[in-house]
């Protein structure tokens, strides 16, 4: 028993170690990539993994950015699905119209990028009604938004209207999707560490006090928004490029749910808690398949469960040494060490 | 010129008069007490002057600025800095998070040094938390700096609330109902406190109180609300003898 | 004129459905302060309860209407003492996930159980008269004059009943009513059996009117009740039903006048453009802020 305790204290002590060297993450992130491009150049993996992987990254993204503004902010969007279809739809008829379709690995990034700015634009916009209500009315603006959205790209018939856009090359590939996935988190995780990451916390805790503690609510607002919609749109336009067919039915208020339930499963307020829910629930998706229709009569009451047992669910408002600034760690440590030589001497 | 100088200002409720024609001025360093019974505006008073409502009439002005219509966080950041009657501190953060987050205006750096931790963030980062950390030390408070500050014991909270107001470099601190919930010792020592800040941070205090004891033994001057309406103002000793003050708070048939 | 008359009268009866469920949303964010998003698929749980009863027990359309209204009613006291009472003093939003999970379970349940769309047999036999070139059938009569009776009867409760100023007092005050003796569990239970159980009125009249279910209907017209008790105000009883019937008018309107596929847009269009001017709806007041 006491072996099995040491072998656990040094276990953190290294893990502690670890999470405070300075080039940790940056490894981590290239030896990832290389890893990626390996397996993707040499087909080393099975499709399908490499599939569900895939999806596995892009709902990641979903997940973090989404909990930006549910998690960390504490407000209530359920349109995020909305802002994945803008992203899936620009960056489709670029790469299906606009960039050469001989380059079009190339031009790829590009294509992405843009389906990210145009959603981050509209984001912009829907945090302006935002201002004007408060509360649940968040939750109300958004439900709108998601379905004006998938209403005008049903009317759009020289995108496909109701019958989706297909054509596109399928360019998405694990190492493309690691990167967005490794770069969503990591400016996420650089804003929540921020003045303005603070600011976004305050909002959470009591709104009033934060603002007259000098936070410039609206524009903390404006940048979660933005940069929490930019992520969507980036994901739509991955998902759109692993699929190679998208319709405006993949984005209605059941694909926001499904981002809603990830958020809710890994914690809220938490990157690694995105990470994990993201994981579990897509893995969970794939392996209760064969349980058919009762996979999604078993997944919501999972859900309700988590929420009365759990109700920040797993991670909620904890966050792993991985993802927390070294300068905090350090200041952290720093503390905990003056602490202790303090008790020490008295 | 005074500092804080509040002029005929009044406020309406769906037509309840929380306020009326309230005048107030402040000069620099003073230290001035708000008193009057429950329900009397006196909360209402200090919502008005950082914003939280905007006054139906009146003027506030503030080193030379118009106060009436500006946002909260402009209005802190112009040097009015507060305390809450029931404490609002950010809960289910760390100690130094809370004094943190009010260097808001403070941060140099912009929302895309930030996303990418580039730029100034690091050297500002570094600014605002050593500057937090110093402060929760002069509060003697930053053995708790990593705590939430749920888990503070009250009167820690009530300090650290003053830490944090004191975070956004106000020139004016309102102070409401700094004594809530303490016993004669503890006003006592809160009294010494106030003016100890008041002297280190060179401050200009006003402060809301029903405890006498703190606001007869402390304040410069005095202004009594009742209904909303200004009955008394001047100096305690005058106040302490004002029958329509006693008359506000024992009620009319004893002073009869 | 004779055409506005027509589409006046297809209103009055989506508005009139609208309005049904729109109150159960209204009386259960008033009481609670809690969006229940499960209650779109509860009037979905009510069409399919009518299917059942109309089916296997072939009873005719006022046993139909009652016994689903009850079952819904107490499907939805079940869930609330279930799902939703643990969640009383967590965080707002995880009552409001709540409400979504169980949404989605009730939606994925009768999936589950019947994957095919089904046909609600006719219960009234309509006849349909031509008065001065409007056509009105004796079903959309039926629809409306049962759904604003139903409304009355609800408004009398609320307003002038002891059960229903104890439901107002709850809804005004949570930490003082329960001391003065107002037993809130029960109040709550009923509020929610009355809710969920117009809902489900609800679900039985739409069934008849469009009789092809299946388990996904309860969203869309859910969302658009939703969408009716913020526009009249939420939590504002009055409110939901004057929200259905703008709304109701609003979507046959745009029907009328514009292919109907912008009948969304143009709905939910007009519900942020309100939100803008009126944030808390056409009868709804700001709560005051206390600091």
């Amino acid at each position: 028993m006491t072996a099995l305790k040491k072998i656990y204290q040094s276990l953190i002590t290294k893990w502690q170690a670890i999470t405070e060297y300075r080039f940790f993450l940056p490894a981590f992130f290239i030896v990832g990539l290389l890893f990626c491009i390996v397996v993707s150049c040499f087909d080393l993996m099975d499709q399908y993994i490499q599939l569900i992987l895939m999806y596995i990254g892009i709902n990641i993204i979903l997940t973090v950015s989404l909990n930006l503004i549910n998690g960390y902010m504490g407000e209530f969007s359920v349109g995020h699905a909305g802002f994945m279809a803008i992203g899936a739809y620009i960056a489709s008829l670029l790469t299906i119209g606009v960039f050469p379709q001989s380059s079009g690995s190339f031009f790829f990034p590009l294509a992405v990028l843009a389906g990210g700015i145009g959603a981050a634009l509209i984001g912009f916009l829907v945090a302006i009604p935002s201002f004007k209500t408060r509360g649940d009315y968040l939750a109300i603006v958004t439900l709108a938004f998601g379905m004006i959205v998938k209403s005008i790209i049903e009317n759009i018939d020289a995108i496909g209207g109701p019958r989706g856009l297909l054509g596109m090359d399928k360019l998405s590939t694990l190492p493309w999707v690691f990167f967005w996935t490794a770069l969503s988190v990591w400016i996420i995780r650089n804003l929540v560490y921020s003045n303005f990451g603070r600011g976004v916390l305050s909002i959470r805790e009591d709104e009033i006090a934060s603002d007259l503690m000098s936070v410039n609510t609206r524009q903390v607002k404006v940048i979660v928004f933005v940069v929490s919609s930019f992520f969507a749109g980036i994901a739509g336009g991955l998902f759109a490029h692993v699929l190679q067919y998208i319709n405006p039915r993949m984005f209605d208020i059941i694909k926001s749910t499904d981002i809603l339930i990830m958020v809710y499963l890994g914690g809220i307020g938490s990157i690694a808690g995105s990470i994990l829910g993201a994981v579990i629930y897509t893995v969970l998706l794939e392996v209760l398949r064969p349980l058919g229709v009762w996979r999604m009569v078993f997944m919501p009451l999972m859900l309700v469960l988590l929420m009365i047992y759990r109700p920040r669910g797993i991670m909620g408002l904890r966050e792993s040494r991985l993802f927390t600034p070294i300068s905090d760690l350090l200041s952290m440590k720093f503390h905990r060490q003056k602490k202790e030589a303090d008790n020490a001497s008295s | 010129m005074p500092l804080l100088e509040i002029k005929a200002l009044s406020h309406n409720f769906e037509g309840l008069r929380a306020v009326s024609d309230f005048n107030l001025n402040l000069a620099e360093h003073e230290l001035v007490g708000v008193i009057g019974p429950n329900g009397a505006g006196k909360t209402t008073v200090f919502n008005l002057i950082t914003g939280v409502y905007r006054a139906s009439e009146g003027n506030i002005r503030f080193a030379g600025q118009e106060l009436v219509g500006q946002t909260p966080h402009r209005i802190t950041k112009l040097g009015i800095a507060r305390t809450f009657q029931n404490i609002r501190l950010f809960r289910e953060l760390s100690v130094l998070d809370n004094v943190r987050i009010a260097h808001y205006a403070q941060a140099a750096y912009s929302p895309l040094e930030a996303l990418l931790h580039l730029g100034r963030y690091r050297s500002e980062e570094k600014r605002i938390t050593d500057h937090a950390l110093e402060l929760l030390s002069v509060f003697k408070i930053d053995a708790f700096a990593f705590e939430h500050s749920k888990n503070l014991p009250y009167g820690l909270q009530r300090k650290l609330e003053i830490a944090r107001a004191l975070a956004t470099n106000p020139q004016l601190l309102l102070l409401d109902e700094p004594a809530a919930g303490m016993n004669p010792n503890e006003i006592m020592q809160l009294m010494e406190f106030i003016r100890w800040i008041r002297k280190t941070f060179h401050l200009t205090i006003l402060l809301i109180e029903h405890q006498m004891r703190l606001v007869m033994g402390i304040c410069e001057r005095l202004v009594v609300l009742d209904f909303g309406a200004t009955i008394a103002a001047g100096l305690p000793v005058e106040i302490q003898n004002n029958p329509k003050v006693l008359e506000a708070y024992l009620g009319g048939e004893i002073v009869k | 004129m004779i055409y506005i008359l027509q589409q006046a009268l297809n209103a009055l009866q989506l508005g009139s459905i609208y309005a049904l469920i729109a109150l159960g949303y209204t009386m259960v964010y008033g009481i609670l302060t809690m969006i229940n998003f499960a209650h779109g698929d509860l009037f979905m749980v009510g069409a399919f309860f009518c299917f059942l009863i109309a089916v296997y027990l072939k009873l005719s359309f006022v046993p139909t209407l009652l016994l689903s209204m009850l079952g819904v009613a107490s499907l939805g006291v079940i869930i609330e003492r279930f799902a939703y009472k643990p969640l009383r003093n967590a965080p707002r939003v995880s009552a409001i996930i709540t409400a979504l999970g169980v949404g989605l379970f009730l939606e994925n349940f009768t999936l589950a159980l019947s994957p095919y769309p089904q046909h609600i047999p006719t219960l009234i036999n309509s006849t349909t008269w031509n008065l001065g070139g409007v056509s009105v059938s004796s079903l959309q009569i039926i629809i409306i004059v049962l759904s604003l009776a139903l409304m009355f009867i609800l408004d009398f409760i609320v307003q002038r009943t002891k059960v229903g100023m104890a439901m107002r007092a709850i809804s005004w005050d949570k930490t003082i009513v329960p001391l003065m003796g107002v037993p809130v569990n029960k109040i709550i239970s009923l509020t929610f059996a009355i809710g969920t159980g117009l809902g489900g009125a609800a679900g039985v009249m739409y069934g008849l009117a469009y009789p092809v279910i299946d388990p996904y209907m309860g969203i869309m017209v859910g969302w658009k009740a939703f969408i009716s008790a913020v526009v009249g105000g939420i939590g504002n009883i009055r409110g939901a039903m004057i929200g259905g019937f703008i709304l109701g008018s609003v979507e046959i309107m745009v029907a009328a006048f514009l292919p109907s596929t912008y009948r969304d847009v143009v709905s939910f269009a007009l519900l942020l453009i309100l939100l803008i001017f009126r944030p808390y709806g056409i009868l709804g007041k700001p709560h005051p802020q206390k600091v």
